[in-house]
């Protein structure tokens, strides 16, 4: 995978995530290494995203990088007017790879084959964040060993979810997923990816209620339910607090049951299951941090 | 008469193409995306003209002009039905039909408002995943665009 950008999980292929995966787990095991030394990475942030950008310069930084680069257009020359495209092919020259997230749909796409520094996207609007991906099906196989043959419960707002989205497509490169769609019925899954589940050979129910899956799912996805996403407020009202998981809910559920989130969360996971050792989304965050140095040695040849 | 009429023009090209079965009101159209605007040689076009099959079309006709079917295959987002009539010495020696090709590139635009082709200085470009009823996916930014919300840039 040397010199190949990543701008959307279906980039790469199921034997190329697989592997990406595998060198993670490298990582994780010793993720102080050296390697990137000699390497110069550039972070272009034209817009803020602080726990991405945190997170990439983590794993940079841990293992020797040096970052250049900035934490939003208004304090470089994009303020000033200058294209995309001059912006990538200057910096390009002065590093090795190229971190970027920017509003534009496709513009880390665009970035990537301007010339022969590798891109790795780090979110294009609502678009793609591959890295996210990753790092969900990264925490699935270390819970449950397997990506194969498993019940994944999506929680949430499944319309808008960008998040969601890719991570559906992502899995349905597995086998046997049986996926639990649980939202309001105003933020159901978008049908074309329902087809894209079916077509590819998983299931799927849908619910309205959360509790109705909790015992019968290995994975409890859950996201955000953002205020601004329903037209009518008071169904906003009604369903807010229905969406919110509470320790208690999670006595009868699977032993190997893991509860992940995407984060940052607002209150849809309440604090008090945190202590919970089936709540995994802290670790999810560090994986991170181990698959993005899995990707950055990938691409640089050093793995 | 009418017939009589597209006949002796047709036939008064001695070197070109005739581009016939236009959907009327799309003449213009084709016209900018053959890039024909510019064209220094004689053009004749015609809209709302009677046809048998259609009811009403358009029809365009270039002297010393052929068009490979890379170029031609553009217009076949706004004219599917188009005819394609290609003459040399005054004699007919093509006839062929237009079919929507498996990309597009630099000349329509993408629907999305948030897409970078609609910002900055980046030629579209789309795959075609539905020919029967148009829909072209949007190599930047992966949004669908479908035959209705088609413009052309
Ligand atoms: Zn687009």
């Amino acid at each position: 995978m040397k010199n190949r950008s990543l701008i959307s999980i279906n980039d790469y292929s199921k034997e190329e995530i697989l592997h990406i995966l595998k060198i993670a787990e490298e990582f994780e095991a010793n993720p102080r290494q050296k390697i990137l030394e000699n390497h110069v990475i550039a972070s272009l942030f034209f817009e803020p995203s602080t726990r991405t950008r945190l997170s990439f310069e983590s794993a940079i930084m841990q293992l020797g990088g040096k970052v250049i680069g900035f934490t939003d257009a208004s304090s470089s020359s994009v303020k000033k007017g200058e294209s995309l495209r001059d912006t990538i092919e200057t910096i390009s020259l002065y590093s090795d790879l190229i971190v970027m997230r920017h509003p534009l749909e496709g513009s880390s796409r665009f970035a990537s084959e301007l010339n022969d520094t590798p891109v790795i996207n780090a979110g294009d609007g609502a678009n793609q964040h591959p890295t996210q991906c990753l790092l969900d099906l990264y925490s699935i196989m270390q819970t449950q060993n397997t990506l194969d043959g498993l019940d994944i419960a999506l929680v949430g707002d499944l319309k808008y979810g960008r998040t969601v989205h890719s991570l559906v497509i992502a899995l349905s490169m597995f086998k046997n997923t049986r996926f639990h769609l649980v939202s309001p019925f105003e933020l159901k899954l978008p049908r074309s990816i329902k087809d894209f589940i079916i077509a590819n050979g998983h299931t799927y129910e849908q619910y309205t209620d959360i509790s109705q899956v909790i015992e019968k799912t290995d994975i409890l996805y859950m996201t955000r339910i953002q205020q601004e996403r329903f037209a009518d407020q008071l169904e906003y009202e009604r369903v807010k607090n229905s969406y919110i998981l509470e320790n208690s809910m999670l006595e009868n559920s699977r032993d190997n049951l893991r509860i992940l989130h995407p984060m940052p969360r607002v209150n849809e996971i309440d604090e008090n299951v945190d202590t919970n050792e089936k709540a995994h989304y802290f670790q999810q965050a560090q994986n991170g941090v181990f698959v993005r140095q899995a990707l950055l040695a990938s691409i640089l040849g050093l793995r | 008469m009418e017939n009589k009429k597209t006949e002796l023009k047709v036939s008064a090209l001695e070197n070109g193409t005739v581009i016939d079965h236009i959907p009327t009101g799309h003449v213009l159209q084709v016209m900018r995306i053959l890039n024909l605007e510019n064209f220094e040689d004689q053009i004749y076009f015609g809209a709302n003209l009677d046809s048998k099959k259609y009811g009403k079309k358009g029809l365009i006709k270039v002297s010393n002009r052929f068009f490979e079917d890379l170029e031609i295959n553009k217009i076949s987002l706004v004219a599917p039905t188009a005819t394609l009539i290609e003459i040399r010495n005054f004699d007919v020696t093509k006839k062929s039909g237009v079919t929507i090709p498996d990309t597009v590139e630099g000349f329509a635009k993408c629907i999305n408002p948030k897409c970078i082709t609609n910002h900055q200085k980046v030629a579209t470009k789309f795959y075609v995943t539905d020919k029967d009823d148009l829909k072209m996916k949007c190599h930047y930014c992966e949004k669908i665009t479908k035959k209705n919300d088609v413009e052309f840039l």
